[in-house]
C-alpha cells in the first residue's frame, strides 16, 4: 500500500510540506505568529515556555522544539528567539542542523532591534523557504513511512465501546501492512496497565509499562495529588465513565492487539517499527504535542463529547461513535462511527473505513481542524518555573 | 425499547444507549432484559444484578471499581456509588 508524500533525506516521508516558524520561547511566539500569517505555506506554533525553567523542563521543551523541526511534515524552519532565553536560537538551530539536512535559519529579536525588524527578515526567509518547498514534488511512498499517532480526548462511554476498538482495528491493519503506530497517555493506562502489558513483546517492555504507571502515580502523589481525584474528568463522568480504571480499559483499546515493540519516554523518537507506546500525560493536547515531536506524520483522535483540537504540523483526524456528538459538532469531527453502537457497522468494517480516511489524509486531504488552521500546543512540565 | 451494551460475560453492568426512566424495561445486547430501578442518563451503566457494598464492578471483563453502597439490580452505577481501588503494581511485574 502506498501514499503520495514528500521524501526526506533522513527518516520518514512527510504528508505535508510546511515551513515551520518556531519560537524558542514565549517571547518569540507573537513574532512567529505574525511571520507565519504573512507567508502562504508557513505554519507557526505558540510556545508557552523556554525561559526560567528547571533543567528537566528545559530538557523536555528542547526535545519538543527539536522534534517539531525534525518532524517529516516540515520542509524547513525559521526559528525566532529573543536573546536571553535558556537555550538561544543559534544553539537550537545548530542542534537541529546536526540532526537534519533541512534548511533552518534563525533570528533573535534583541539582536535584530525589535519585532518589526525581526519580522521583516524572518518573512523574507520564510518566503524563500516556502517558494522552494512549493517546488518539491510528491512521490509514491510505501505505507511503512507512516507513523500514526493515536489519541483520545473528551471521552465518554462510547469511546471505549466503539471508536477506540475501531481505531485499534485500524492500528492492527496498518501494522500488518508495515506501518507503525504510537499510543500515549500513560495515566490512562492505570487500571488497565496489566491488560496493556500483556501485549509487550518482551518481559522488559511488560515491566516498563507497569513501572511507568507506578511512577506516574508516585509523581502526582509527591505534588499532593491523587491520580484518582483528577481522573476521570468531570466531562468523562457526565459521559458515563466512573473511575480511572473504566476510562483506561476503554482508552487502551485504541492501540489494537499487535505486540508492543518499544516503550518510549515522552517526545522520544522511535527506533523500532510496529506498535509503539509512549509515556505522556492524559491531557490530550499535551500528548499530541509529544507525539508530533516524536515524528508522527498523522494523528487519529477519538472523542465522545467532541473537541475542536488540531495541530499545526500534523493533521489530526477526529472520529466519534456518539451519534448526538457527531450531529451536534459535525464541523469539528471527520468521521461518524455511531453505526457501531446502532449495530449496523462492525468494528472490522469501521477499521476499513478509517484506513481509507487516513490514506486520504496522507494523500493530502485536509482534516477539518487542519482546514481551520488550528494549532494547539501544550508542553508538559515537571516542576514550577524558577 | 432502550438497549444496553454488555461487553463481557463476566460483567455485572451494561452501558445504556439511551436515557431510561424508573420502571422502563431495558434490552441487554448480549442477553436478557432488566427493569430499570431508577432514572439512568444516556451512556451510564445499569447494574445487571444486585451489587453489595464492597463488591467488585466488572466491565470489559475487568474490575473497574468497588461499590461504595448496595446497588439494586436495574440501579445506576456511576462515579457516585463506585470507586477506584489503588493498584498493586509490584505484583504485576514479571
Amino acid at each position: 500500500m502506498n501514499f503520495w508524500g514528500y521524501k526526506r533525506a533522513e527518516g520518514r516521508a512527510g504528508i505535508r510540506n510546511h515551513v515551520l516558524i518556531l519560537p524558542t520561547c514565549a517571547c518569540g511566539s507573537e513574532t512567529a505568529r505574525i511571520v507565519a500569517s504573512q507567508v502562504r505555506g508557513a505554519v507557526n506554533i505558540i510556545f508557552n515556555t523556554g525561559c526560567s525553567d528547571v533543567a528537566a523542563n528545559t530538557a523536555l521543551s528542547q526535545k519538543i522544539l527539536t522534534g517539531f523541526a525534525l518532524n517529516p511534515n516540515v520542509f524547513g524552519a525559521v526559528i525566532i528567539g529573543l536573546g536571553c532565553e535558556t537555550v538561544p536560537h543559534a544553539k537550537l538551530r545548530d542542534k537541529i542542523q546536526s540532526l537534519t539536512g533541512k534548511p533552518v535559519v534563525s533570528f533573535g529579536i534583541q539582536e535584530e532591534g525589535g519585532t518589526l525588524k525581526t519580522i521583516a527578515k524572518a518573512v523574507r526567509a520564510a518566503r524563500d523557504l516556502a517558494a522552494e518547498a512549493a517546488l518539491q514534488q510528491k512521490e509514491l511512498c510505501d505505507i511503512s513511512e507512516l507513523l500514526m499517532g493515536i489519541e483520545c480526548g473528551g471521552s465518554d462511554a462510547t469511546s471505549g465501546i466503539a471508536s477506540n476498538p475501531a481505531v485499534g482495528e485500524l492500528s492492527d491493519k496498518l501494522i500488518d501492512l508495515g506501518a507503525s503506530t504510537l499510543m500515549s497517555e500513560s495515566i490512562e493506562w492505570i487500571g488497565g496497565e496489566h491488560v496493556l502489558a500483556r501485549r509487550a513483546a518482551t518481559p522488559e517492555l511488560h515491566n516498563k509499562i507497569i513501572q511507568i504507571c507506578a511512577d506516574y502515580e508516585a509523581h502526582l502523589k509527591a505534588a499532593g495529588q491523587d491520580c484518582r481525584a483528577g481522573q476521570p474528568t468531570p466531562g468523562n463522568k457526565d459521559g458515563g465513565l466512573s473511575t480511572i480504571d473504566e476510562k483506561s480499559l476503554g482508552c487502551i483499546r485504541k492501540g489494537g492487539m499487535r505486540p508492543i515493540v518499544e516503550v518510549l519516554n515522552q517526545a522520544e523518537r522511535p527506533t523500532k517499527r510496529g506498535a509503539i507506546v509512549m509515556d505522556t500525560a492524559g491531557y490530550d493536547i499535551s500528548s499530541v504535542t509529544s507525539m508530533v515531536a516524536a515524528g508522527c506524520n498523522a494523528i487519529i483522535f477519538t472523542t465522545g463529547r467532541g473537541t475542536p483540537t488540531g495541530n499545526a504540523i500534523v493533521p489530526v483526524l477526529k472520529v466519534t461513535a456518539n451519534a448526538q456528538t457527531y450531529s451536534w459538532m459535525e464541523d469539528n469531527i471527520d468521521a461518524d462511527l455511531s453505526g457501531i453502537i446502532a449495530g449496523d457497522l462492525t468494528i472490522a468494517d469501521a477499521g476499513d473505513l478509517l484506513l481509507s480516511k487516513i490514506l486520504d489524509v496522507c494523500n493530502g486531504r485536509l482534516t477539518k481542524a487542519e482546514a481551520y488552521g488550528f494549532s494547539d500546543i501544550v508542553v508538559d512540565h515537571v516542576c514550577r518555573f524558577v | 425499547m432502550i438497549k444496553a451494551i454488555l461487553l463481557d460475560g463476566k460483567d455485572n453492568v451494561a452501558t445504556c444507549t439511551g436515557a431510561v426512566k424508573i420502571g422502563d424495561v431495558i434490552q441487554i445486547i448480549g442477553g436478557g432484559e432488566i427493569v430499570c430501578a431508577e432514572d439512568i442518563p444516556i451512556w451510564h451503566k445499569v447494574a445487571l444484578r444486585p451489587i453489595g457494598k464492597g463488591d467488585k464492578i466488572f466491565k470489559y471483563g475487568e474490575i473497574i471499581g468497588e461499590a461504595l453502597a448496595d446497588i439494586a439490580a436495574g440501579g445506576r452505577v456511576s462515579h457516585e456509588n463506585i470507586f477506584s481501588v489503588p493498584r498493586d503494581y509490584a505484583s504485576e511485574m514479571i
